[in-house]
């Protein structure tokens, strides 16, 4: 053996003597990032675990470059710099600052974007409104023909929808269509912005179509009295997820100094977080929906009342104040 | 761990980089294929010992045919836990396991930050809900094309919350043996010994002969005190190189 490798076989093992040393540190990072752990004198010893497995790393990576005790030592050491620089994780808090603090100050900054889409969708609804109620027979082009049969007959489609399919099978049914499409007008703005555009405009228009041809048989007031219990938060969602598409899309579209990547990494991260917050009102909202909206017995009044109180709900929970957040 | 994993740097106030091995195609999907198995077993576990528990304890009859009036009983005791349990899978389980799943855990891999922390509710809430692009057009072809293409292996959930999966190596997946601590056993040859006896249950007898006897003669034992030894007697003499010279077993 020469003298260099008689010299790096004897630094190698002074290193492996340290061993011990490594899983002791990787074990008290485990302790501080689960939280398990708040004492300061182990903090310091944390601090210096770090400089020491620096060192040992540095000497790894020369000395024993394809050995497992390197790929240990690099994670080891990965795992107390994350520890060390980004603190602990304790799920309760990080769901509670994300209902509190994250998911308003989306929505803040989401406004622009919330009154540009719920405007497309309001334009959108007015011009399937329109075509429909000029040239009747484009009512094929939104609805199905068993919803066009039933219209024509003098019956919505929702009467006896109860008698049909449980309200729990058909609840169920509705939140989980529900969340899917506002989870892709969301993701649809991956494409440059022009998905999520098109899902908005798209459901503008048949709701339009669908509220001008029940209209010409005398059946609007009816289908209002089926949609106001639910649809006030339903239709805010579907403009709040769109909006939140939009400004995914246009950070794609105009990233800015930043680059495109960061510039939409930044704009998901910032408003994906009311995807959360929409998710848990449509499953209330698809729960109004199978429970209450098709029942017959329920009185117009009520299923107002319902509305408007989930609607305030909504607005409770988007500006945090359910969570004790107050203006600043 | 693979030696032409891509490794991400990080910048430490050490002067020493922080190396993340960044997980590839092969290790997302050998993971998310076992978080699948999980959720569709535990769903339709739940779905199905839940209805034929209702109908027995209805009318006393044992099958799996959902009820067919409304019954908030059924709506709320079975149909919606087995949908979150098949939907909500991946962001609530992350989101417990600080960016791991048991399918993730198994492949040896965990969802970090770009800069190496564990990723926030948010991010794990974007990642997942791009889940949906990334599936598709069928079984996570946009996804698994972008991890192939990227740089850093990312889907468009990772792009969008900005995480990352990397390879994370377990306490227990690194051995110390008393001989190569010490001195004695050369540290290469410690870690192949250690290696090869933790997969020794599940290796072929044929393929593990091979393998102890290259190791053995790697340490310095001839051919003639290799000869008569079998199964049982390599494993031994495998165990007696990584204890120190005179040490009680």
């Amino acid at each position: 053996m020469s003298g260099a490798s008689a010299r790096d076989a004897a630094l190698a093992h002074a290193l492996m003597k340290r061993a011990a040393l490594w899983q002791e540190a990787e074990a008290r990072a485990r302790r501080f990032s689960r939280g398990r752990s708040d004492d300061p004198t182990e903090a310091a010893r944390l601090a210096d675990d770090y400089r020491l497995l620096a060192h040992d790393l540095a000497r790894a990576r020369a000395l024993l470059p394809r050995s497992r005790a390197r790929e240990y030592l690099e994670s080891v050491y990965a795992r107390v710099h994350a520890t060390l620089n980004h603190g602990d994780w304790r799920l309760g808090a990080a769901v509670r600052a994300l209902f509190r603090d994250d998911i308003p100050a989306a929505v803040v900054w989401l406004m622009p974007y919330l009154v540009w889409a719920t405007l497309l969708f309001v334009l959108a609804g007015l011009a399937g409104y329109a075509l429909v109620d000029r040239f009747p027979e484009l009512i094929a082009l939104f609805a199905s023909p068993d919803l066009i049969a039933s219209v024509e007959n003098g019956k919505l489609w929702t009467e006896g929808l109860l008698n049909i399919v449980p309200s729990s099978v058909l609840s169920v049914q509705i939140l989980a269509n529900n969340i899917v499409v506002s989870l892709f007008a969301y993701c649809s703005g991956f494409l440059f912005g022009l998905g999520t555009l098109y899902i908005l405009g798209l459901n503008g228009l048949m709701l339009g179509a669908v509220f001008a041809f029940t209209a010409r048989h005398g059946l609007a007031g009816a289908l209002g009295s089926f949609i106001v219990a639910h649809g006030c938060v339903e239709l805010s969602v579907m403009c709040l997820s769109g909006a939140a598409g939009a400004a995914v899309g246009e950070a794609l579209v105009r990233p800015g100094s930043e680059g495109r990547a960061a510039s939409f990494r930044a704009a998901a991260l910032r408003s994906g977080s009311v995807l959360l917050a929409c998710a848990v009102l449509l499953v209330g909202a698809g729960i109004i929906e199978g429970f209450v909206s098709p029942d017959p017995r329920i009185p117009l009044s009520v299923k107002v009342s319902i509305g408007v109180a989930y609607w305030l709900f909504m607005l409770a929970l988007l500006s945090g104040w359910l969570w004790g957040r107050r203006r600043p | 761990m693979s030696e032409v994993a891509q490794q991400l740097s990080i910048d430490s106030a050490t002067g020493i980089d922080v190396s993340l091995p960044l997980a590839g195609a092969g290790a997302r999907s050998y993971g998310f294929v076992v978080d699948w198995h999980i959720r569709v077993v535990l769903a339709l576990a739940w779905y199905g010992a839940g209805t034929l528990l209702y109908n027995y304890l209805r009318d006393g009859r044992l099958s799996v045919t959902p009820p067919l009036g409304t019954s908030t009983r059924f709506f709320g005791a079975v149909l919606v836990p087995a949908m979150v349990l098949y939907f909500l899978y991946h962001p609530v389980v992350e989101l417990l396991m600080r960016g791991s799943t048991p399918g993730k855990r198994l492949a040896g891999v965990r969802v970090v930050r770009r800069d190496g922390g564990a990723p926030g509710a948010g991010a794990l809430l974007v990642r997942n809900v791009f889940r949906i692009i990334d599936s598709l057009p069928v079984a996570y072809g946009l996804g698994l094309t972008l991890v192939a293409l990227t740089r850093e292996h990312v889907r468009c959930g990772d792009m969008a919350a900005g995480t990352l999966l990397v390879y994370e190596m377990p306490s227990h997946g690194f051995a110390l043996t008393p001989a190569s601590t010490a001195g004695v056993l050369d540290i290469a040859i410690a870690e192949l010994v250690a290696e090869l006896l933790a997969r020794w249950p599940g290796l072929e007898m044929g393929a593990r002969d091979i393998l102890a006897r290259a190791l053995l003669r790697r340490c310095g034992q001839s051919d003639e005190q290799l000869t008569p030894l079998d199964d049982a007697a390599l494993r031994q003499a495998l165990i007696e190189v990584t204890r120190l010279p005179g040490a009680t077993p």
